[in-house]
């Protein structure tokens, strides 16, 4: 009879020939798979000194964007607070005072801004619906803290290095999807 | 004057060879706890504790650490006495075994002739078989005394299952004894070191004492004192602390001096294989066969570990029926059977 798949197997109820019923053969061949496992490329990444590459599309923590003068990017425009499902984003606008040109990119800038990382899904809403390419989701995940207060991030635990008075942070904080956001 | 000087420096010899093979035997417990976590984890394709110190050499002084500060608990409808008296004497009896083992040859210590062995008595391998009887009592009482059905369940596994299986360990012993025709390790060891080793009379008998081992150790797939999927934790359900730390230790030097005994009895004691150790310096000879010992005990509690991870735990009436229908009558068969060729031969 042909089966379907030809995978099937006959299920053998035969009784035990004396070289099965002596298990020590089995018993053997057993071992010899266990010991060839001590010659397998093991998959476990040794996490905190190496690390896995993330995909391009990975969404961790926030990060509030400076222009290349070191500027803040956000206008306090509230879209990414009105598209954040889990509400995790507050903010407070402010108007940038003279002399303030160098802090500010535009006359108008966020005063407070908070997100709870407790909320937040890290959905990536805020950064596609943010006008000024303020926010985007960066390469930094698991945060730990002893609080549950500390996870509300303000304004100057979200803010990106500034690229001028310390461009290596900078450069290492933008990481990968800044560039991908900008040259979109 | 003279008399008693000689014996001081005897008990002082002896004195320090004691604390150095218990303590040496504990440390390679110790080491052999972290080697079954990395043996395990290299056999499973994980990588196994590597976070304490280089490699993860310092984790069994984390386990330690670990254990002396847990919380110490005692049942309160537990007879306390004999709940303590449980590890202890398991922890005796595993440490007290070593005494009779020829760890090497003798060393020559600025002309005084010190044999690398405590005490070489002339029944050497039945005090070890009391001995290890004797370990059997720390399981039952540490069973008993906690007062769970868990535990006294456990307890009276590891009772019949180590009666059950002495006696097939001891009736392949026997055939071992009537091809030496001795009952001193050391005499042994000597007598393997000038002729061929005696795995090489007695493979079957080897078979059976090697499987006992494995049962008289508790060890997979013999484990069944312990079973954590059916007893929870077996005898040992109950304690915590150091003393829970006694009886899992207590196994390890267990295994190391199974290791030990299996290696000097079958595989030629501290000798070391195709070399001829007269050659060399009494000194240097002594340490080459402790290495030589050691090396064999290793690859021993390697292969105890090895099977550990092979091998799935026997069902308990398996476990009955291998001990009393399969490994006795074999071992009475090997035993007929080198009686037989010791007449024919000699």
């Amino acid at each position: 009879m042909s089966t379907l798949t030809n995978r099937a197997k006959a299920v053998d109820r035969s009784p035990m020939s004396f070289m099965e019923k002596m298990y020590l053969p089995a018993i053997a061949k057993g071992m010899m798979i266990t010991f060839s496992h001590i010659f397998k490329k093991k998959p476990t990444i040794n996490y905190p000194e190496k690390q896995r590459p993330f995909s391009p599309v990975f969404r961790g923590l926030q990060i509030l964007n400076r222009d290349e003068e070191g500027r803040e990017n956000c206008t306090a425009c509230g879209l990414c607070a009105v598209a954040c499902p889990a509400e995790a984003i507050t903010m407070e606008g402010a108007e940038r005072l003279p002399g303030e040109e160098h802090l500010y990119r535009e006359e108008k800038y966020a005063a407070k801004y908070e997100i709870n990382m407790l909320r937040c899904i890290f959905c990536g809403l805020c950064e596609e619906a943010c006008p000024k390419d303020a926010i985007y989701l960066s390469e930094t995940f698991a945060p730990a803290d002893y609080q549950r207060k500390q996870f509300v991030y303000n304004k100057q635990e979200l803010l990106i290095p500034h690229p001028k008075e310390n461009p290596e942070a900078y450069q290492q904080a933008l990481g990968n999807r800044a560039n991908k956001a900008t040259t979109n | 004057m003279y008399l008693s000087s000689i014996d001081l420096s005897l008990i002082l010899e002896k004195l320090i060879l004691i604390v150095v093979v218990v303590s040496a035997s504990l440390v390679v417990a110790m080491y052999t706890t972290f080697a079954e976590r990395k043996v395990a984890a290299i056999l499973q394709d994980r990588r196994g504790p590597n976070r304490a110190g280089p490699f993860g050499l310092l984790q069994p002084l984390a386990d330690g650490l670990k254990l002396f500060f847990k919380e110490e608990i005692i049942p309160n409808l537990s007879s306390k006495f004999l709940f303590v008296l449980g590890p202890a004497l398991a922890m005796l009896t595993a440490c007290m075994t070593s005494a009779v083992i020829p760890w090497g040859d003798h060393i020559d210590f600025f002309g005084r002739n010190v044999s690398l062995q405590i005490a070489d008595v002339n029944i050497g391998i039945l005090y070890v078989f009391g001995v290890v009887s004797l370990g059997v009592y720390g399981i039952m009482i540490g069973g008993w005394a906690s007062n769970n059905k868990f535990s006294l369940m456990g307890g009276l596994r590891a009772a019949s299952q180590i009666i059950s299986y002495e006696l097939a360990m001891g009736i392949s012993m026997i055939a071992l004894l009537m091809i030496t025709g001795t009952l001193s390790l050391k005499e042994m060891v000597v007598q393997q070191q000038h002729g061929f080793w005696n795995i090489v009379y007695q493979p079957l008998g080897f078979l059976i004492f090697l499987i006992c081992a494995f049962a008289e150790c508790n060890r997979t797939p013999f484990d069944l004192p312990e079973a954590e999927n059916e007893l929870i934790g077996g005898y040992h359900t109950e304690y915590s602390s150091m003393k829970l730390g006694f009886y899992l230790f207590s196994e390890y030097i267990n295994m190391f001096i199974s290791s030990v005994v299996m290696s000097t009895l079958y595989f030629g004691g501290y000798d070391i294989p195709f070399f001829d150790e007269s050659v060399l310096s009494p000194n240097i000879a002594a340490i080459l066969g402790v290495a030589a010992l050691m090396t064999k005990a290793l690859l021993f509690i390697f292969f105890f570990m090895w099977v550990r991870w092979t091998i799935p735990r026997f069902r308990y009436d398996q476990l009955m029926h291998l001990g009393w229908r399969i490994l006795i009558p074999l071992a009475l068969f090997n035993m007929l059977a080198s009686g037989a060729a010791v007449l024919y031969f000699n």
